[in-house]
């Protein structure tokens, strides 16, 4: 219903299951207050609305949290009215729900592990785990878009924002290393939806350039100094 | 595809706490279903092919259409069948969002904990012990003095975890502690659930969980 609702998002400038949270906020066209959390610090109010788990994203909605991501993201579509991001069809939203779940996890692991090694040869071991990865959301998209632009069919879902808010860490990564996590040849269908959801409003009002930027410098944390110093 | 089957059919495994929560949830609708069960140590075609991402137990097919992870299985259940009552999610978003986060919290923790708890020996063990009792107490609070993890009703939350009470038995002789004990109000939830006709009739028993336990035990050269 439209008014004022009463909405405190709590999360990290870099963190992708935050970005997901800010672009389904978007599309349903709700205002909501932002607050950055410093995970060596945390706040009262993170402390006290997650206490399970102690992480954001968080959403605080009329007093009353939300936590883990995916939980937020069903709770904004369920709420507010306006734009559909998971698909209305059972079957699609089970496999919405697969795939997202799948870049949460799965991808999100690997692709972190590769960030974060310190040995050359895990790190090696990431990267494969990653690529393979991405292997599997480029047959996702060609199940779930059904020759359409995004995974959800003519307009941006639930899985283009979950593995869309990944993009511009994987801009980062590009720079750093040189490597194309979403490669034009290796992925074809991912590259071209890539661009697409690049270009997206949804994408550059959650996503301002300047996050490839810090993204980068987080990276360049986890490598020696030599390295860093020649990006 | 040639011959797909028209109804439903869950690719599982006797003893899987997943599986066991499809089978709650399409009791709980009265659904039919064939059951076919899985020899993961020879994975069969219709598995590979039905879940080649993670070829893994449980996969509900739905006229030859393939459904996995169970909590997405258990949900697909409930939208797919809406005029079956009763409704496993509630109507209201926020409590949807509670038992999908607590549903999630099982899934996050449970199983692996529980694993190494019986895996595990000396400091590693202690810990997993330390841990097993931390997650059951986090559910006995979040329970609460509610009748169910949905209220008054018996919902999503409630078919993540009951498939669970069966390996308490198993939890507590490893870990040397108590359910009753240590969370009196998930015990009680545990007892009230497996009055269900769904629970009752699809829960493996604690002495045989603990059992398949002790097989895999000896599978890994653990004593």
């Amino acid at each position: 219903m439209a008014g004022k609702e009463d909405l405190k998002l709590l999360g990290l400038p870099l963190s992708p299951f935050v970005i997901s949270v800010r672009m389904a906020l978007n599309m349903k066209g709700v205002s909501y207050e932002y607050v950055d959390e410093d995970l060596s610090n945390k706040s009262e109010l993170l402390l006290k609305s997650n206490p399970v788990h102690k992480k954001v994203p968080v959403l605080i909605h009329n007093g009353k949290p939300i936590c883990e991501s995916l939980v937020i993201l069903q709770y904004v579509d369920e709420l507010f009215a306006g734009r559909s991001i998971l698909p209305t069809d059972p079957y699609e939203r089970a496999t919405a729900r697969f795939w997202a779940a799948y870049a949460g996890d799965k991808l999100f692991a690997a692709w972190y592990g590769m960030v974060t090694a310190q040995a050359e040869e895990d790190r090696a071991e990431k990267v494969k785990e990653t690529l393979a990865a991405i292997e599997h959301m480029e047959a996702a998209f060609a199940k779930c878009s059904g020759g359409s632009a995004f995974f959800g069919g003519d307009s941006i879902g639930y899985v283009d924002i979950v593995l869309g808010a990944f993009l511009f860490w994987f801009e980062a990564v590009r720079r750093v290393d040189g490597l194309e996590i979403i490669n034009a040849s290796r992925t074809p269908l991912l590259a071209a939806w890539a661009e697409r959801f690049g270009g997206s409003v949804e994408a550059k009002e959650a996503v301002p350039v300047t996050k490839v930027d810090l993204a980068v410098q987080y990276i360049n944390k986890y490598r020696p100094p030599a390295t860093a110093a020649a990006n | 595809m040639a011959g797909e089957k028209k109804g439903l059919q869950l690719l599982d495994l006797w003893v899987s706490p997943f599986g066991q929560r499809c089978r709650i949830a399409l009791a709980e609708k009265g659904l039919p279903y064939e059951y076919l069960e899985q020899d993961l140590g020879n994975k069969s075609e219709l598995l590979l092919r039905s879940n080649p991402v993670h070829k893994k137990i449980p996969v509900l097919l739905h006229d030859g259409r393939p459904v996995c992870e169970s909590l997405i299985i258990v949900q697909y259940i409930d939208e797919a069948f809406p005029g079956n009552a009763p409704a496993l999610l509630p109507a209201d978003p926020y409590a949807r969002a509670q038992a999908r986060f607590w549903a999630d919290y099982v899934d996050k923790k449970l199983y692996d904990c529980g694993t190494r708890l019986w895996k595990l020996k000396g400091e590693a063990q202690q810990q997993a012990r330390k841990e097993m009792l931390d997650i059951l107490r986090t559910l006995d609070a979040a329970l609460g003095d509610a009748k169910f993890f949905g209220g008054e009703a018996f919902g999503f939350a409630d078919v993540a975890l009951a498939p669970f009470t069966a390996w308490f038995l198993t939890y507590e002789r490893h870990g040397e502690f108590s359910v009753e004990k240590e969370c009196p109000r998930l015990a009680a939830w545990a007892k009230r659930c497996g009055e269900r006709e769904s629970v009752a009739k699809t829960l493996s028993s604690p002495e045989k969980v603990y059992e398949f336990v002790g097989v895999l035990k000896k599978r890994f050269g653990i004593e």
